[in-house]
């Protein structure tokens, strides 16, 4: 069991002859991943990663049964392949794609929204239930089927975390990128209420980054409604300076709101078990049953 | 007037009856708590900031009343433009910081003279760092009242969002602290963004009725459609001056643009390029060299790849007692030539008393990453105690090739950050 993806994911690819579109197609394939269909506009009936490639998604469903979608087009177009997907009935919609406009995916979002469609990203590496199906561009082998569920607003410490987990011998359910944009389709919340209902997940794990307010609306959330499951939490950027940008639109301080710091203690009080460096987790899980406890 | 209470469509909504007074001071609360959050949004960081006579100019074509004046680079111009304006004008820095006002950018004058020695001064100014090469003259407007209007995108509600004030004029975020409850926020629908309804609406609560409330609405309908003409993320009046003729006219005016949206803005696309004036002399040479990298005041220097990993690689050198002397981001699937660019850039800076390379290589790949490190031995030497970790794809290449040049890689972020730590304690 899974959130989201799983062996019954069948996805196409949107932008599949570009140069990410085919480099991921083939290690998602690699990794087991079942891909029915390429679409890239203009480029129907040709063939890419020897798959077909439609012009269309419409078409692409005329010969097959694709049921989800991951987008590499570049980001003038992000926002229509969106809606094209979800148009199309497919979900959740993975968007790869970063430097998208804001007000494109703030239409995107709640295009999405209104239609019952799932977004993941944009700006996002993707999603992966271990051992079943990899929509993403993360590394596939430093995942192992477990019942541990991750969401994180970073890429390479998302990798981090898993691959230390994996290391001791702790496996994950499906660990999902949120994105680093300021506007996404899944914020922290909507990961916990996924995870809650999942019974191949016992433990949750969330690694955020300053700024914004997604780590305290988790917080608020898992207090709120007695959250059920053991959550653990890493939150990067204890070291960063005020006010100034770290890579990421979202990764930004100005005040004690969005700081590292108020960002544990808020986890901290709602039960959550924080790590104070990476590496930590693991030791934590392995050694704590219950925050409550 | 009305309470100045956050109502959104979807709230009303939901709403089964009156709200009772606990209802309003939650509101108020919460007012408060995202006023917090947008102004920490609004700083997110290096943006397409348009000058105020920039912004002025197009929100003139878009029929956004605007007090009468012109823009001058030289103390004479600015004297011609009061001459041809005439009665009391105010004459203001054209810089992007904020806070030119505290900072005497802003200065009134009732001759063209005195217009002329006014700008003078403040052509010869820089502000937080920024030189002023432009004035803008402008006529004093007769106010009868100053407002606040704002259009912002609102990330925690993933939507744009109205802030509204009858206290414009003033700090506002001094307001929004002092009492929340005077800052009106009213959300806007995403899918069809601000009906005239919605405008009028907060005309309504800001206590205007009749031919004022149509004004109003007119000026805040304006305002929304700058901001979707040029993909703002920002579009602010501080202060709305309410004229005694009735009529609304944006005294000052900020308009912030998504960098992300410039490809259908190409006549943004030179001027982004500007450097900001925060950008310190190091981080300015390192953007021009792709790296995403931030300046910070310790002697460890740090490159990794991912914005949230190069976090972590931070807190972790202080963690074990070291101070960083940078952020620095080489990206996903990062080539040998930008490696070798930010080691280069890092270890050539004074201040830097060893340095930290931390790669977990998904995209990125290792062979990559130690021929740029290698590169770098070659060419200029490794200058200062240098530790790497790096693991992930192409693990085993990438570590004979550092071999071959008698460097070793290590597997654990934390023994390396304790071990880099270690060399500037030496």
């Amino acid at each position: 069991m899974a959130v989201l993806i799983g062996k019954q994911t069948r996805a196409i690819v949107q932008g599949i002859t570009g140069n990410q579109g085919s480099f991921h197609t083939r290690l998602m394939l690699d990794y087991g991943t079942r891909i029915v269909a390429g679409v890239t506009p203009g480029k129907g009936g040709t063939t890419a990663v020897g798959l077909p490639v439609f012009d269309t998604i419409a078409a692409a469903l005329e010969k097959t049964d694709a049921n989800a979608s991951i987008i590499f087009v570049p980001a003038p177009f992000a926002k229509e392949a969106g809606m094209e997907a979800i148009d199309a009935g497919l979900s959740p919609v993975v968007i790869i794609t970063e430097m998208i406009p804001a007000r494109d995916s703030m239409i995107l979002i709640e295009y999405a929204k209104n239609r019952g469609a799932t977004i993941i990203g944009p700006n996002t590496p993707g999603i992966i239930t271990a051992g079943e199906s990899k929509l993403g561009i993360m590394p596939g082998d430093v995942f192992k089927p477990g019942k541990v569920g991750l969401g994180s607003r970073s890429g390479t410490l998302t990798y981090e975390i898993a691959a230390s987990l994996t290391h001791d011998g702790i496996g994950q359910s499906t660990c999902l990128g949120i994105g680093g944009d300021p506007f996404t389709g899944l914020n922290f919340v909507d990961v916990l209420k996924l995870f809650r209902d999942d019974p191949g997940t016992d433990t949750v794990i969330l690694i955020g980054e300053i700024g914004g307010s997604a780590e305290e609306d988790a917080a608020n959330y898992i207090r709120d409604t007695k959250y059920p499951k053991r959550v653990a939490a890493y939150i990067a950027g204890r070291a960063a300076p005020q006010g100034k940008r770290m890579g990421h639109a979202g990764a930004i301080i100005t005040g004690t709101e969005g700081t590292a710091d108020a960002k544990m203690k808020s986890l901290r009080e709602a039960g959550v078990l924080v790590a104070e460096v990476p590496s930590e987790l693991p030791k934590l899980l392995l050694h704590q049953v219950s925050p409550l406890q | 007037m009305l309470p100045a209470t956050t109502i959104t469509n979807t709230e009303r909504k939901n709403d089964s009856g009156l709200g009772s007074l606990r209802d309003l001071e939650m509101r108020w609360q919460t007012a408060k708590y995202r006023w917090e959050l947008l102004t920490e949004q609004l700083q997110i960081g290096i943006r397409m900031k348009l000058f105020e006579y920039e912004a002025k100019s197009i929100a003139q074509n878009l029929g956004i009343n605007t007090p009468r004046g012109a823009v001058a680079s030289t103390s004479e111009e600015a004297r011609d433009i009061h001459k041809r304006i005439g009665g009391e004008v105010v004459i203001k820095a054209q810089v992007l910081v904020a806070g030119r006002g505290k900072a005497g950018g802003i200065k009134f004058a009732g001759k063209p003279d005195e217009t002329r020695e006014r700008a003078t001064e403040i052509l010869n100014m820089t502000i937080k760092g920024e030189r002023v090469k432009k004035v803008l003259v402008e006529q004093k407007a007769a106010a009868k009242k100053e407002l606040f209007a704002s259009i912002v995108l609102d990330r925690a509600n993933r939507c744009q969002t109205v802030l509204a004030s009858d206290q414009g004029g003033v700090d506002i975020e001094e307001v929004a602290r002092q009492a929340p409850e005077k800052v009106l926020r009213h959300r806007l629908d995403p899918a069809f963004g601000m009906r005239s309804y919605d405008a009028r609406l907060i005309a309504l609560k800001l206590g205007y009725q009749g031919a004022q409330q149509g004004s109003f609405t007119d000026f805040l309908s304006n305002l929304y459609r700058l901001s979707v003409i040029y993909d703002a993320e920002l579009v602010e009046s501080n202060p709305v001056i309410e004229m005694q003729d009735g009529r609304f006219v944006a005294a000052d005016l900020r308009v912030i643009v998504d960098d992300n949206s410039l490809f259908r803005h190409p006549e943004f696309q030179e001027r982004s390029k500007e450097i900001s004036s925060e950008v310190t002399a190091l981080e300015s040479k390192a953007r021009d060299n792709g790296l995403a990298f931030v300046e910070l005041d310790g002697d460890i220097g740090i490159i990794g790849n991912g914005a949230g990993l190069v976090m972590a690689t931070l807190d972790l050198v202080r963690q074990y007692g070291g101070k960083p002397a940078n952020f620095c981001d080489v990206g996903g699937g990062a080539d040998a030539e930008h490696v070798a660019t930010a080691l280069q850039i890092i270890q050539g800076a004074d201040k830097v008393k060893a340095v930290f390379v931390n790669i977990l290589a998904g995209i990125t790949r290792c062979d990559e990453v130690a021929k740029g490190i290698v590169d770098v031995k070659k060419v200029m030497g490794i200058k200062k105690p240098l530790v790497i970790r790096m693991v992930g794809t192409n693990q085993e290449e990438g570590r004979k090739i550092l071999q071959s040049a008698g460097l070793t890689a290590m597997d654990k972020m934390d023994e390396a950050a304790r071990l880099v730590v270690s060399k500037v304690a030496a």
